[in-house]
């Protein structure tokens, strides 16, 4: 019994192909026609935003403003996306979104492994008290730290060679350093609870060889962290790219907002256009659902990382 | 660690060692966004705009295209929208600011300099301050007695009507409080709303505001009002609106999702009696006939200093800190104290009234030139609530306290004297 | 978006690792350089968090007994409990911002994350399509909650929206304006979060219950349990771990909506929030430092009680250890 269990277990975390086996030997399934209804009317309910969005985008304005936006008169074609794209300067902002996106996600990995692999492969005093505070910092509304940071940011006085503002505020590296600070909490927390499994031979094997600190965790443990890298890397590419507040908060100039944030002032512009505006949602969604379609299996693990210990 | 992701082949390592190259070589290019200040007295600066409405967006184009003509300065416009920019102004002073940026007179200006986020523009008085009248230079002047503002245009604050509908019905210019209220009760009956109001963008409605008070306690009130010399709890602010409560029921029902700009177009299509808005109103009439039907009168007298009070806002520029630094942008706000600036600004937006002395005013309209003199003429001038009071109080009390007014019929003084207590104790 | 580390230890329900867990070697072990390259390992996280989380959290603390104009730093005075008085009696927005923050943890708690669940316990059977439901419900979980605002605006537009057109009011007076009108807006507003925060549950659940032993359904079946018994007296208190994820999450999620209330319109006007007024006596053109802070440390002080209550589950068995 306990082996079927395994077994059956384990391969159903991977696809529930068992798990349908096993049910179809116990007797057709009682998902009758009631949750079939239930589960399509809900998945139409789902669709119906974004799909109002697109259909929107997909109109011309003239087109509307004759029809009315609820009809299905008139033509279809991308001519929104065109004008969007150039008038509401999202060239700019993609851009702006990729500087905010590498360095921090780079950043925030590394310092988080670091920290993971000093928490989880070593004991000492601090270490615990210092992975719980870690992964409170990330549980903090940000609005917490709002006021303290603004200030301390505009205190802080930049000749006007590096920042022309000349103090921290309105900087890239300002979000950039916070939204890293952010994140660092909740990837050190999975990677350390991650690098805690990983097997004891082969710190023995390093130890061995004569292997430092450093080339332990660069080249052992860290290769042998891939996948939780890789779920948490692309979790925070979709943290960080969604991320409207610090850019708020921060940045003034309207060039160097991120697209999820210049979207505000794109909505205040549009205001009557809901063709264009529209179609600048979905342009900015296009990412999301790139890197959904591309990695949702990494997504998912990363947000239920460390389901099961071992 | 779940079977799932073991299958995972990407060498990430590899992956983020590369990008890890990339990313700070991009980090250290870009990690502020800052390079030398575009102003560093090299024939261009930056220009802030709030003129996001298309006739004042256009007029300051002609402006800057006229400056630019004439100085050989390159001058770059970042317009935002007009609410916005008031409201992120704070933010706005405090990180990037362009060298220099539209803004009012009043204590909305003086609040700023004093805390140090504008720029000196003394000596560009010193060229042009022979072309304002002494009210223009107090104006312009901050608590230290340096200027700090550069005025382009004001406009007056009164009641806007059509003339033809008024000539149809009979109405006649009321000039008394008890006959504005009584022509209202008589447009209601004959189907029109009487008194046009929009407060979706909240300030708006300080105009009334502004005007019972001065009308029923007096301009230096009001003034001690606006600087918290005065408490909120009090009769003499009660009875500003019990009085506005005669006429609350005669405005627009929908007010409060309208903006200015939607009761402008209900005024022009005769489906409203009056509209009390500043002259700016003028900017949404585009049909010349509609424009040339429009009347004007002054807000009418209801228990002191008859109509001698006048609210008109003086509208302009400022420079910001660092623009203080920069030759081009005070040759701007030279070339804005002159006739020939504000007239390459005026042609565009007719609706205002010019404030330099040599302004050229003979293309100014009949109606203009009545504008112009009602501006003159005036007793007292006061700058509009937002202007002339702390930011704080204006934005976070006023606001959302007149919109509660306008609803209900109510409002809790007593709780506006601890708001306005706490927030003028907090500068 | 809150990510929480789903400790869940589903090993409950999972059979144990076969290797012993890897022993931590002693720090004593390590030769002087290897110490070095340790402590600055940890050193550089420990600042950067320091200085930008850990700081700054006690200096809100310290702004909320102040009074500043937040311009020049004379300006700073103290100012003892004069600011939390006056939020607690004269500050016109924060009991209804109070208020609201209430209705948001309830609304998600009773509606959106039962929804999860419910979604998750009917796609975890053996139907056609499962993947294909789980991936719509899953959309909106990857969009921001700004951009989910902006979309939900079209859909929710008072003259041109789909639902006033479906509804057949659009254009005539009595169409609702959805997110202007303030008696509705908050549960139009709450409506959009549920369509994303009922698609993140509903992941959580999926995975909590594929941790579960099938052995266990079967047993129940055996017994005479039909499936709702099962659900509720086996399986649900099985996923113990994951119950007190969603919790915590549900509860910080309702903490922390800011993005799509300051979208709509700022947060005023029936969409007042504890973070939206932190932000609209930082950001907005009457800047009150004083107010703010102290509006942040209430937000701080609500906040600690999920996240202790979680870091002394998580944690709790470790500390022990």
């Amino acid at each position: 019994m306990t082996t079927t269990s395994d077994a059956l277990t384990t391969s159903a975390i991977v696809t529930g192909q068992d798990k349908r086996e096993a049910a179809r030997r116990h007797g057709p399934s009682r998902a009758g026609w009631a949750v079939y209804l239930f589960l399509i009317l809900m998945a139409l309910i789902w669709l119906l935003p974004l799909g109002w969005s697109l259909f929107t985008s997909l109109r011309p304005y003239a087109d509307t403003a004759k029809y009315g936006y609820f009809s299905l008169g008139g033509t279809f074609n991308v001519q929104n996306y065109i004008d969007a794209w150039n008038q509401g300067g999202f060239s700019t902002y993609f851009l702006n979104s990729v500087i905010y996106v590498v360095p921090t996600v780079i950043l925030t990995l590394f310092l988080a492994s670091m920290m993971a692999y000093a928490v989880s492969r070593y004991s000492w005093t601090f270490s615990l008290t210092l992975l719980i505070m870690f992964t409170a910092g990330n549980l903090l509304p940000p609005q917490v730290l709002a006021t303290p940071l603004f200030e301390a940011f505009r205190l802080l006085k930049l000749p006007y060679w590096v920042s022309d503002s000349g103090t921290l505020l309105n900087t890239y590296i300002s979000v950039i350093a916070v939204n890293t600070a952010f994140q660092i909490g909740f990837c050190t927390f999975v990677l350390a609870n991650f690098m805690k499994a990983l097997p004891n031979e082969l710190s023995e094997a390093a130890k061995v060889d004569g292997a430092g600190v450093w080339r332990h965790y660069w080249s052992i443990v860290l290769p042998l962290s891939r996948p939780a890298l890789a779920a948490l890397a692309t979790l925070e590419v979709i943290f960080i790219y969604n991320d409207f507040f610090w850019p708020l908060l921060f940045i003034q100039s309207g060039n160097r907002l991120p697209v999820t944030t210049a979207i505000n002032n794109l909505k205040g512009e549009w205001l009557t256009n809901y063709n264009l505006l529209a179609a600048g949602a979905m342009i900015t969604v296009i990412p999301t659902l790139v890197i959904y379609l591309l990695l949702q299996r990494h997504f998912i693990a990363g947000l239920t990382l460390g389901a099961s210990k071992g | 660690m779940p079977q799932s992701l073991s299958h995972v082949t990407l060498n990430r390592r590899q992956l983020f060692a590369g990008a890890g190259a990339g990313a700070l070589a991009l980090t250290l290019a870009s990690c502020t966004g800052g390079s030398a200040p575009s102003s560093s007295g090299t024939g261009s600066l930056t220009f802030g705009s709030n003129a996001s409405d298309p006739v004042p967006k256009k007029a300051y184009a002609d402006f800057v295209a006229a400056f630019e003509k004439k100085s050989g300065d390159k001058v770059t416009v970042n317009t935002s929208d007009h609410n916005s920019f008031q409201e992120k102004i704070n933010n706005y002073l405090q990180g990037s600011p362009d060298d220099a940026f539209t803004w009012f007179a009043g204590y909305r200006m003086r609040y700023f300099a004093k805390n140090d986020l504008l720029g000196d523009v003394s000596d560009v008085w010193k060229k042009v301050g022979g072309n304002y009248s002494d009210a223009m230079k107090t104006a312009s002047t901050g608590d230290d007695g340096k200027q700090y503002f550069v005025p382009n245009y004001n406009y007056p604050w009164g009641y806007f009507y059509r003339k033809s509908v008024w000539q149809e019905k009979g109405y006649e210019v009321p000039t008394k409080w008890d006959d504005l209220v009584t022509l209202a009760k008589k447009m209601q009956a004959d189907g029109i709303i009487p008194i046009q109001f929009a407060d979706k963008d909240g300030w708006p409605a300080m105009g009334t505001f502004d005007y019972i008070n001065m009308r029923l306690n007096g301009y230096q009130f009001h003034l001690d009002l606006c600087a918290h010399k005065e408490s909120w709890d009090q009769d003499k602010v009660k009875k500003v609106f019990d009085t506005w409560n005669e006429v609350r029921p005669y405005q627009d029902p929908a007010a409060l999702g309208l903006t200015w700009q939607d009761a402008a177009q209900k005024l022009g299509n005769k489906q409203a009696g009056m509209y009390l808005l500043g002259s700016f109103v003028m900017q949404q009439f585009t049909d010349p006939a509609v424009a040339a039907d429009i009347g004007f009168f002054e807000f009418p007298e209801i228990a002191m200093e008859g109509q001698t009070a006048l609210e008109a806002p003086i509208d302009g520029l400022c420079l910001s800190k660092k623009g203080a630094d920069s030759q081009a942008a005070k040759d701007m706000l030279a070339f804005m104290g002159t006739g020939e600036g504000q007239l390459a600004y005026w042609k565009a937006d007719p609706s205002n009234i010019m404030t330099a002395k040599d302004a050229d005013t003979s293309s100014y309209s009949d109606f203009t030139k009545m504008l112009g003199q009602v501006i003159a003429k005036a007793g007292h001038i006061s700058q509009f609530f937002d202007r002339d009071a702390l930011p704080a109080m204006a934005s976070n009390v006023m606001i959302p306290a007149l919109q509660n007014f306008t609803k209900s019929g109510t409002i809790d003084l007593a709780n506006m004297e601890s708001q306005a207590k706490q927030l003028y104790s907090q500068q | 978006m809150t990510a929480i580390p789903t400790d869940t230890v589903a090993a409950e329900s999972v059979p144990e690792a076969q290797e012993p867990p890897a022993r931590r070697r002693r720090l004593r072990q390590l030769s002087r350089g290897d110490k070095v390259v340790l402590a600055i390992m940890i050193a550089i996280p420990t600042l950067i968090q320091a200085l930008l989380i850990w700081i700054p959290t006690v200096a809100s603390v310290f702004l909320s007994f102040t009074k500043w104009n937040g311009l020049s730093i004379t300006n700073l005075r103290f100012a003892g409990l004069d600011n939390y008085l006056y939020i607690l009696k004269d500050y016109p927005p924060f009991w209804p911002a109070v208020l609201h923050n209430v209705i948001w943890l309830v609304f998600l708690a009773v509606i959106a994350t039962p929804l999860g669940l419910l979604l998750a316990v009917l796609l975890d059977r053996p139907l056609r399509g499962t993947r294909l439901y789980q991936s719509f419900f899953f959309v909106p979980v990857m969009l921001s909650l700004a951009l989910i605002g902006v979309i939900w605006q079209l859909f929710y537009s008072q003259d041109n929206g789909l639902l006033n057109n479906l509804l057949g009011t659009a254009g005539s007076s009595h169409a609702v304006d959805w997110f202007g009108d303030s008696r509705v807006n908050l549960w139009a507003a709450l409506i959009a979060a549920t369509w994303r925060h009922a698609g993140y549950i509903m992941i959580l659940y999926l995975a909590g219950l594929k941790g579960v032993d099938p052995s266990l359904r079967e047993a129940a079946a055996l017994d005479g349990a039909n499936g709702a018994q099962t659900f509720f007296r086996v399986v649900f208190p099985v996923m113990r771990p994951t119950n007190i994820i969603v919790v915590v999450i549900t509860i910080i999620e309702a903490l922390r909506a800011f993005d799509i209330v300051w979208i709509i319109n700022g947060g005023t006007n029936g969409l007042e929030l504890l973070s939206a007024l932190v932000v609209r006596n930082l950001v907005g053109e009457g800047q009150v430092i004083g107010i703010g802070s102290s509006l942040a440390v209430v937000l701080l002080v609500i906040s600690l009680v999920p996240i202790v209550f979680y870091l002394v589950r998580t944690f709790g068995k470790e500390a022990r250890e």
